[in-house]
């Protein structure tokens, strides 16, 4: 059932403590940062949150770390030179990381979307990050077993939503957010424009408006010229 | 000095970032879809000639990736794997994170060129994590870009600020990828690395013996032939 609504609040309303939340963004192309700041108002606590980084500055991700929000940090690349939340939390114990190959952490996203219960990938064999995991030689080169990764919500931002849900994006802003539209039970996205059923081409389509459960229009969300941090 | 190894000394000094920049875009096949990982990799774009052609990957998600962006042409939701606002080429194209690294993890990339920590003799790659117990780990795409492209060139400084070789017999730094690197680019040397063991394509500032002396692992010229 797809509803659009008004407010990023009404939207992230129903995020439960504990939920799994995948949060789409690649620094901050893409980052539905309205979202997150609802999140953070939501009040959820003891959050497993997916992301490809582990929050930069002072905003978005960084403050929901900061404020003990996040229990358990699923990413690829959580240090960077402005992550001092997470680096703060995470050296003194109070956050949990599973770290994974970028490109592991895409498939296995887009497993869970796919109804895939695993793969075997080369990406990682023979590295501290395969330990522990299955491995088989597979036409004649090692692979690690990786698993799929669900979520309980997906907070993306893509560029225009027509009446259907459908969804296009723009530019590198694409990133994660396709794939975690289809990985989440709930997917809720913020868009800067909404146009009437018919309005996008069907052939440009790339998200489907069946992975889409919740629009809201943030002005400005995607689209604009915004300088990165 | 023997005539093999003075065949194989193409500088007289060893070569500085930019001239190893200018030598690996000279090496790029014309028409490869080619990754430039993060730091000094980025460089090669520099060099590379139009009329080479080459398809530029970005793992965020493009082909046909420009130069870095400036003034006007700055837009957040254009931007690199370093972060780094850059441009698009006419052709370029987006897609999104698995299949970007579906991309590079199906062998569709020619060359993957990225800076390390140590090599191994046997083309096995450290770049990652110093595996110092306070650094917290973090991947991104390297793992992924190592494993993937049909050719892996590392670009580092033969020798750490201590004089210890980078090249070594055995990494003792995380791996990254087992076996994965086929040619090292380094201020003194050029290495092609693989099952057989380590051998030089040329030398810049020193002849192979005075570069025996600096590496761990046994080394051996390339044929002239193959040169």
């Amino acid at each position: 059932m797809l509803n659009f609504i008004d407010t990023v609040g009404e939207a992230v309303a129903g995020i439960k403590d504990g939920s799994t939340v995948m949060i789409g963004g690649f620094g901050n192309a893409g980052q539905p940062f309205e979202l997150i700041d609802a999140l953070m108002d939501c009040g959820a606590r003891e959050l497993t949150v997916v992301n490809n980084n582990a929050g930069q500055g002072d905003q978005g991700l960084a403050l929901l770390i900061k404020e003990g929000r996040v229990k358990k940090m699923i990413c690829s690349f959580p240090r960077q030179s402005d992550s001092w939340h997470f680096d703060a939390k995470y050296k003194a114990g109070e956050i949990e990381l599973e770290l994974v190959p970028q490109g592991n952490l895409a498939e296995r996203i887009r497993a869970a979307g796919a109804g895939i219960g695993g793969f075997f990938t080369p990406t990682g064999y023979g590295t501290m990050l395969a330990e522990g995991k299955e491995t088989r030689i597979i036409d004649g080169r090692g692979q690690v077993f990786e698993t799929p990764i669900h979520a309980d919500v997906a907070l993306i931002k893509a560029l225009k939503a027509d009446g259907k849900g459908n969804l296009v994006y723009r530019k590198t802003a694409r990133n994660f957010g396709p794939i975690m539209a289809a990985a989440a039970k709930h997917t809720i996205a913020q868009v800067s424009e909404i146009v009437p059923v018919g309005g996008l081409d069907p052939e440009v389509i790339v998200t489907p408006g069946i992975y889409v459960n919740s629009i809201v229009r943030v002005a400005g969300a995607a689209g604009t010229t915004e300088q990165v941090a | 000095m023997s005539i093999q190894t003075a065949s194989i000394q193409t500088s007289e000094t060893p070569l500085g970032r930019d001239d190893l920049a200018r030598l690996v875009a000279k090496d790029i096949k014309p028409g490869s879809f080619v990754n430039l990982g993060i730091g000094q990799p980025t460089l090669v774009s520099n060099y590379l000639e139009p009329e080479q052609d080459i398809t530029l990957h970005t793992e965020n998600g493009m082909l046909g990736m420009g130069p870095e962006a400036t003034g006007d042409q700055i837009d957040g939701d254009l931007i690199n794997a370093g972060k780094i606002p850059v441009t698009e080429l006419p052709g370029a194209s987006y897609f999104h994170h698995a299949d970007s690294f579906a991309i590079m993890r199906g062998g569709h990339l020619d060359i993957c060129v990225l800076g390390a920590f140590q090599v191994s003799a046997t083309g096995d790659l450290a770049n990652w994590h110093t595996g110092a117990p306070d650094a917290i780990p973090a991947v991104g795409g390297a793992m992924d870009l190592a494993t993937g492209a049909k050719d892996v060139f590392v670009m580092m400084t033969l020798l750490t600020r201590d004089g210890v070789s980078k090249l070594v017999q055995a990494c003792t730094y995380p791996l990254t990828g087992v076996g994965c690197v086929t040619r090292v680019y380094t201020d003194k040397a050029v290495f092609l690395t693989g099952p057989d063991g380590v051998q030089v394509r040329e030398t810049f500032g020193c002849t192979l013996e005075e570069l025996q002396a600096l590496v761990p692992v046994p080394l051996t010229a390339v044929p002239a032939v193959e040169r």
